[in-house]
This record gives structure tokens, sequence and C-alpha cells, in this order.
């Protein structure tokens, strides 16, 4: 570094934490050596993040949050702005990557024990983000005002109105109005441009800040920090993320970016699985498509919505499907304290728990499955199978993972 | 020992004032937020868009539906037959609520029919579940919805299904019988949804 460079970072470090930051967070962040594969989708989530917010930003020059323009508003970007359809696949095709990544990267923590001890407070916050994401969606998808997003939209605010006692002035409040109409289009895109993303970002920081307290956990599931080098105190499997993971992490994007422009240039639809066919449709008030299903990544838990079909307790079925619905959710939050394995990898529990995970990734996938179809006799009964398993993974984690056959876990973590 | 005195009250007079602050803080707080949380309640003009709505029925014919738009809400005046008056009868224990017990339609209409005059239905197109608008299916015992179908309405959203006079079908999501909007016959043919009296058309 030149002389002069040299003494203006001198200059900035003195009155703002530059350098210590870097080195903090990046170029001396020791990070275990052995991350793998799964470890790609958390810079990636960022990515899509990043995608969302500058895509976002230049469809919000074009777009009408009026309930009599909206729809025009969005074709009018898709055919006469200039490289507008561009910019609105991006975005569209980002929001169902975003979930794909976001998945993942859940998945990669359910199998290599992330979310236990010290990592509980990061999973949480983490599940603050993913509720944060669903919101986003959710709002983002009612814009177009199509089709779908007038009956999607409905059905979810419906169920604010099923809450006993305030359902009904909540829903109001909600809404703006006694019904949906241009009030909640019109609010709906405030929080989805401002609220939400300001929300989503802070979140983001501090899940990274949480993460780089307690530092990161790997395919071992040991502590890295547990064997430090005693005269330098840098943890032996560790090493700085900057270059080694940003540089992994950028093969990761090449890949990740083939991914997205293929289905951005050739597929941007997915058959009806990112952007529905309905929601080409403008909104009609008075009539529900005669098949309506929400977009792929909310199918699961729509099944468990419409699969409770008795009375239980006093409570009717409606607000079971949704108290149904919101635990499928929420119940992840709870794995800290349900998991009492006395390992946390994967790698070295037992039958019991691989079983476990199975049926549960399984019932995942019929469950989103049977939600993007009609609802038939035998799709209900399956639907009520798939999720009795769903919530059995979680309510009998704490007795399979306490008994279940364990390996003894490595000191050091393996190459 | 006077300059501990002094400390501890000292101390006790600086709790009480973070006290008494924290609580002038939060009730001002809650006092600046109410404006905001009060101005997304439905607006003065969306509380006035609820008038009733006149409707000509001297067209519809037996076996006819009629969409109409009150409230932002779609509602249904259907002519039935007597062959589809007849399926009611059948139906009564294999939905929830046969005799209308629940408070889902206005008095005069808590009858077999749930209706006013008998072959005429009329009541909200929307789902007693999650608010979608059921379709309207009256070919009996279809591919899809099975022999034992005898005409009614089914909801595309989660499959719950109504018969001919809007009540629910058991074991399935809606957990009660179509709402009967209150209504009234200004003539033989003139129909007033919304209201019940007849000054207010």
């Amino acid at each position: 570094m030149s002389k002069r460079l040299e003494s203006m970072l001198e200059w900035v470090d003195a009155r703002f934490p530059l350098t210590s930051t870097w080195k903090y967070h990046l170029a001396e962040y020791y990070a275990p050596k052995n991350f793998n594969f799964w470890y790609y989708f958390g810079s990636l989530a960022m990515l899509v993040l990043v995608n969302q917010l500058l895509t976002g930003i230049f469809l919000t020059m074009n777009y009408k949050p009026d309930a009599s323009m909206a729809f025009a508003s969005v074709e009018y970007i898709m055919r006469d702005v200039d490289f507008g359809w561009l910019i609105r696949y991006m975005h569209s095709t980002g929001a169902s990557m975003f979930f794909v990544v976001v998945y993942l990267h859940m998945f990669r923590g359910m199998m290599y024990g992330s979310y236990r001890k010290p990592r509980e407070l990061l999973w949480l916050i983490g599940m603050g983000i993913f509720f944060i994401l669903m919101m986003l969606a959710f709002t983002g998808y009612i814009l177009p005002w199509g089709q779908m997003s007038y009956w999607g939209a409905q059905v979810i605010v419906s169920m604010v109105g099923a809450i006993p006692v305030i359902g009904q002035t909540l829903s109001n409040w909600i809404l703006g109005d006694f019904m949906l109409s241009d009030a909640a289009l019109n609010r709906f895109f405030a929080y989805h441009v401002v609220t939400l993303p300001v929300l989503l970002v802070t979140l983001v920081f501090v899940h990274i800040v949480a993460l780089h307290e307690v530092g990161s956990n790997n395919p071992d599931g040991i502590e890295i920090k547990k064997n430090k080098d005693p005269v330098t105190h840098i943890p032996v499997d560790g090493i700085p993320f900057h270059p080694y993971y940003t540089v992994k992490d950028i093969f990761g994007v090449v890949g990740f970016l083939i991914v997205f422009c293929g289905i951005i240039f050739f597929a941007p639809e997915m058959g009806g699985y990112f952007l529905e066919y309905n929601n080409f449709v403008p909104a009609n008030t008075l009539q529900t498509p005669d098949h309506i299903a929400p977009v792929w990544y909310f199918t699961p838990y729509y099944s468990m919505l419409r699969a409770v079909t008795v009375n239980f307790l006093w409570v009717d079925a409606k607000l079971w499907g949704i108290v149904l619905m919101g635990g499928s959710v929420a119940i992840f939050a709870l794995l800290p304290w349900l998991d009492r394995s006395p390992v946390k990898s994967i790698r070295y529990k037992g039958p019991y728990f691989k079983i476990a995970l199975t049926l549960f990734v399984i019932s995942v996938f019929v469950l989103g499955w049977l939600g993007t179809k009609s609802p038939t006799p035998l799709y209900t009964l399956l639907a009520q199978i798939f999720t009795v398993i769903y919530f059995a993974f979680f309510v009998l984690m704490p007795w399979y993972s306490k008994i279940d056959k364990t390996k003894p876990e490595p000191t050091r973590v393996k190459e | 020992m006077a300059d501990i005195d002094k400390k501890k009250e000292m101390n006790s007079r600086r709790r009480f004032l973070i006290t008494a602050t924290s609580i002038a803080g939060s009730i001002a707080s809650a006092a600046v937020a109410t404006p905001f949380v009060l101005s997304m309640m439905p607006s003065e003009r969306a509380k006035a868009a609820g008038a009733p709505v006149e409707v000509d029925i001297s067209k519809l014919e037996p076996g006819m539906l009629l969409l109409v738009e009150w409230r932002g809400k779609v509602v249904w005046i259907l002519d039935r037959t007597p062959e589809m008056l007849a399926t009611l009868k059948k139906l009564d224990d294999q939905v929830v609520d046969p005799k209308s017990e629940k408070p889902q339609q206005p008095p005069y209409a808590q009858n077999e029919t749930r209706s006013i005059k008998p072959a005429i239905l009329v009541a909200e197109g929307v789902c007693t579940h999650l608010g979608c608008s059921p379709v309207f299916r009256k070919d009996v015992a279809p591919a899809d919805l099975g022999p034992d179908w005898l005409g009614g309405f089914f909801c595309p959203c989660h499959g719950s299904k109504f018969d001919l006079a809007g009540r629910v079908y058991k074991h399935l999501p809606a957990p009660t019988n179509l709402v009967v909007p209150p209504h009234i016959y200004l003539s033989d043919t003139m129909l007033l949804i919304g209201s019940d009296r007849k000054e207010s058309a």
C-alpha cells in the first residue's frame, strides 16, 4: 500500500473502526476449515437479498399501488419499459430462489445441529428473518392485483377474522376497509417496500453479529474454539473467512447465477410454480378461480391449513387449521430445546434421528405437492397423515433424540 | 453516617424520578402512537360505501344464478327449481346445521329453504372458511365431487361444500352455513339487498 493510502486509512481508523471491523468480521474471523456444499446458502441468501433490494427499487419507479392501475402498471413494466421484463423477472425469480436458499440453509442447520447451544439465539434471529421473509412474499404477491393476488390475500386476511372476539376489528384495521380493497393494496405496498425490508436488513445484520460472536458451526458439530493454538489463540481447525471462504462463496455465487439466469431467461414462470397462471388475470372480486393454490413455498403450510376437518375441544376445525398452520412454522423456534442428543451433527447421531429427519423431509415434500392440488377426500386424508408426521418430528424429538444410539464426536474436525 | 443517609436519600429520589420519567414517557409514546394506529382503521369514505342495492329479478329463470355486488362482496340470487328444493330434505343429516340454528341469517330466513320465498335463495357467496367464493355446481353426481352430489356450491380453495340452501356439509373446513344478508322484496320482482326495511331503498 502506498504511503498516502496508508495515512488516509490511519486517518479514518482514528475516527471509525474500519480496519478492526474488517479484521473482526472477515480477515481474522476464523471459520471451521471443513465447510462443505451446504455452507453456500447463507451467503447466497445475502446475494438474493441484494438482488431483491436493487430490482425492487427499480420496480417501484413504474409500479402504481392503486387497485384500478396496479395490474396494468405491471403489464406496462413487462411490455413498455426498457428491460422492465428483466428487472421484474429478476425480482419474481429472486423471491422463489430466496425461499430455495433459505430452506436449504435451514435444512443445513437441522442436519448439523447448528441450532444447539450456544447458537440458540442465532437460530431464533434466523426464525425472525424467515417470518419477515414470509410477510414480504405475501405482501409482494398481492401487488400485481391479479386473481391469485386477490384471492390469496382474501384467504390469509380471513384467518385474522377467525380470531375469537377481536378478529373482525383487527381485520378491519389491517385492511383499512370492511373488505379487501384499494386501501389494503396501498398499505401492503408500504409494508412491502419500506417497513419489511428495513426490518429484514436489520435482522440479517443482527444474525451475522450473533454468528460472529459465537462462531460458525460445522459438519462435525464440534466447537473449534475448544482447541486453540496456545501461542496465537487462533482455533487450530479455523481458517480466516477472507480469503478462504470469500473465494469459496464466489464459486457458489457463479454456480447459483447460472441456475438463476437459466430460470429468468428460459422459465420465469417455472410451469406456474413461480408465477401462477391465474395471476395473469386481473383481480375479480366476484369470482374465485376454479383452482387456487399458493406459490410453491407456502404449499406445505397451506395443506396443513385445510387438513383439519373435525371440531375438537370446543374449537372449530377452521381455527384449528389456522393454529396448525401457524404452529408448523413457529415450532422450528423450539428446536434448540427439543433436541436432547449428546451430539450435534447428523454424522454422529443414531438411526432414529436419521429416520425422523428423512420422514420429515418426505412429509414436507408431500404436503407441498398436495398444496398445489385441488382437495379430494384421498388428498385430504394424505394431508392429515403427513401433517401428523410433520409434527411428530418435533414433538417426539426430546424422546427419540435421547435414546438414540450416537457415535462419539471426534476432537478435531475431519478434512 | 450523615453522608450515607444522604446517599440513600439521593438513591430513592433518583429511583422515583426514573420511574416517574419512564411512566410519563410511556404514556406520551402511547398518546403519539394512537393517531397512527387509528389512521389505519376504515376511513370515513370506506364507512359511507355500504349502501343497500336494488336488484331486478324479473329475468331470473329457474335454475339460474345471479351475481350482485354489495359492500364489495358477491351476493348470490338463485332461483331454485322444485327438483333442487327436493334435494334439501335428503341432506338434513349430512349438513352441520340443518335447521339453521346458528345466527347466519335474519330470523325471516331461518326456515327449511333459508329464504323468504321458498324458491329464491339470497346468500353471500363468501365461504365461511376463509372468504373464497364457492363455485355453483348444479350438475348432479359429477366425476370430481362424487356420486352423492345433488348440486350445490363447492369451494375450490379448501374443499368445503354447501347445499342449495347454503348449508355446509359436515367434516369440511368451513364451520357454518353461508350468510344470508338482510334483504326484502320491494315488489314481486324487485329485491333490496343490504337492508330489510323498505324505507332504505
